[in-house]
């Protein structure tokens, strides 16, 4: 059991030490949110904007765009296996002693890690888009975008489980991130729009992730699904998350174990 | 003592049989080569030893532990720098040391100093804080050579060492084994289809078709060869051929117009076969026979001849990389 928590945590600071020495991507996972941010802010604001009651659609959007950030890089950090498997360093990895559930384990701490502390450059953003923000909404965040970027990384780590080329990353961008993005609720409410949309966003877990996010900053006012006539609260939509969490990491640990 | 024992090792990937009941042993603080042509079974030989493949049958045991039930600590009692290199590129020499150090669990009182001596031995102290992607081939292999070393361990594999490196820098590699083994009475085990290179062995195990087909000390390879080779060529090739294996009892082979044969004590053959040949002589070599004769001989090709099992390889890469 020693070395499963020594493995976690020499992969984890490795993770870190990637992350801190590679500006780019850091400033990457940052632009894309941020672009959303600003031009479909700009764009569809007026629009929108009648739609939700008491808050204006920068304001309805911002929660789901902090999740985005933490979605962006925690998938990209899981499937960032793929990477260490083609530049080799993954052999290093696997001929120590480090334990292989372990390894796992630690890329998805890493990755959380990096996911919460992008989370948290991206709070600054609060205020200037009229966002309530103070210690609670913090506090009440924290575990929340733990259990998120957890259970995403464990997406991307399925997915990098059994990848073998670079190549299938860009498809991998393409069919798994951008409609998990789209029908997440980050950009509009999920309930009132076309049926199949609704089921298939409701089908989504990161629905349930930026929903609950989204109660923490505006109540339950504009946010809250309602899931066979049960509105979901914060903590059930952290079930929801924390269970498929914990689904895509044991498949995905079972999934490198056997392919190794 | 030995701290490699491997005793009829089999691995099958599907149809294909890669290595069909290899046995070795190697003892401490010996320079053993494994050599072969590409395909032949080293790097699947090599990866079973390192725990990374499981045998299909057989048994090893390094550093006296068994590969199969206690891969933790045959992995704590080797080093291992592969045939393609694997550093972190985005990290510097020292982080990727201290990544590997805190991997295998060395104190950091132990830790800190290690680190030192191996740099300071591969003559990259200077560059320590170094990003990799801005290191040299070279360099790079030199690196994981000190990082194979860090936790002290008692084999250290060194799968093509020197590949697509430059002369100078092969050579300076062998120096840092040499002095290596001296130091640490480290046994290194090496794979290498450069020939010159399996000079440095004490001794040499040739491996062909997933079998060793030889496994000896250099000078007792060479013997086995039949003495000295002589190289003729004549104005008729096929005339002297007839001769050779009529008259002479030799088993001539020709390669590019040269007819080459082996016989013990060349220096006084010479004379009196120059004298009593009846064909004239165009040309006429002698010279003590090398591994390349050594393994011409036991395979019948000739080592860097790999056109022949090229889609073998193919396979067996493809294979490798599925596993």
């Amino acid at each position: 059991m020693a070395i499963v928590f020594r493995t976690i945590w020499v992969i984890a600071y490795r993770e870190l030490l990637r992350f801190v020495h590679d500006r780019p991507r850091m400033f990457s996972s940052f632009s894309m949110p941020i672009i959303f941010l600003i031009i479909f802010g700009a764009g569809f604001g007026r629009l929108i904007g009648q739609m939700m009651p008491g808050v204006d659609y920068i304001q309805f959007m911002y929660p789901g765009i902090l999740a985005m950030t933490v979605l962006m890089t925690s998938v990209m950090s899981g499937v960032s296996i793929v990477w260490d498997r083609e530049f080799g360093f993954l052999k290093e990895v696997l001929v120590s002693p480090l334990s292989r559930s372990g390894v796992l384990a630690g890329k998805a701490v890493g990755a959380a890690t990096i996911a919460i502390i992008q989370g948290a450059i991206m709070l600054v953003l609060a205020p200037i888009v009229n966002v309530p923000i103070n210690l609670g909404t913090v506090l009440a965040l924290l575990p929340l975008l733990l259990i998120l970027s957890l259970a995403l990384s464990g997406l991307g780590l399925l997915i990098g489980a059994r990848m073998r080329s670079q190549q299938g990353f860009q498809i991998m961008m393409q069919l798994v991130i951008f409609p998990i993005m789209f029908l997440s609720g980050i950009f509009f409410p999920v309930s009132g729009v076309a049926t199949w949309l609704e089921v298939l966003s409701k089908l989504n877990p990161v629905t349930y992730g930026i929903d609950a996010i989204r109660q923490v900053f505006l109540g339950t006012e504009v946010a809250g699904v309602t899931v066979f006539g049960h509105t979901m609260g914060i903590v059930d939509s952290a079930i929801v998350v924390a269970m498929v969490g914990v689904v895509l990491l044991t498949t995905a640990i079972w999934a490198f174990n056997r392919q190794e | 003592m030995d701290v490699i024992e491997a005793s009829n090792i089999v691995k099958r990937f599907g149809e294909l049989e890669a290595v069909k009941g290899v046995s070795f042993s190697v003892k401490e603080g010996e320079i053993f080569g494994f050599l072969g042509p590409n395909g032949a079974g080293k790097t699947t030989t090599i990866n079973i030893l390192c725990t990374l493949l499981k045998p299909t049958a057989g048994q090893a045991k390094v550093n006296g532990h068994d590969v199969i039930k206690e891969r933790s600590q045959v992995r704590q009692s080797i080093g291992l720098v592969f045939q393609e290199p694997s550093l972190d590129d985005y990290l510097t020499a020292e982080q990727n040391l201290r990544f590997h150090g805190y991997a295998y669990g060395v104190p950091r009182n132990v830790l800190e100093p290690r680190l030192k001596e191996l740099l300071e031995m591969m003559e990259l102290w200077d560059r320590r804080k170094g990003k990799i992607n801005t290191y040299s081939g070279g360099m790079k292999r030199r690196l994981e050579i000190a990082r194979g070393l860090l936790h002290h361990p008692r084999v250290l594999f060194l799968d093509e060492p020197t590949l697509g490196l430059d002369p100078q820098t092969r050579r300076r590699i062998w120096d840092y084994i040499h002095d290596l083994r001296k130091r640490e009475n480290l046994a290194i085990f090496m794979t290498t289809h450069y020939m010159d290179e399996a000079e440095n062995c004490d001794r040499i195990a040739i491996m062909d078709y997933g079998r060793t087909v030889a496994l000896d000390t250099l000078e007792k390879l060479k013997d086995g060869v039949g003495g000295d080779v002589i190289s003729i060529k004549t104005e008729d090739n096929e005339e002297a051929v007839r001769l050779l294996e009529g008259q002479y009892k030799f088993k001539p082979s020709i390669e590019n117009g040269i007819i080459s044969f082996t016989v013990y004590h060349g220096e006084e053959f010479l004379p009196k076969f120059v004298s009593g040949f009846p064909l004239r002589l165009l040309s006429i070599g002698l010279r003590r026979p090398t591994l390349e004769d050594v393994f011409l001989k036991l395979t019948g090709r000739n080592i860097r001849e790999q056109e022949v099992d090229s889609m073998q390889q193919m396979k067996n890469m493809a294979r490798m990389r599925r596993h």
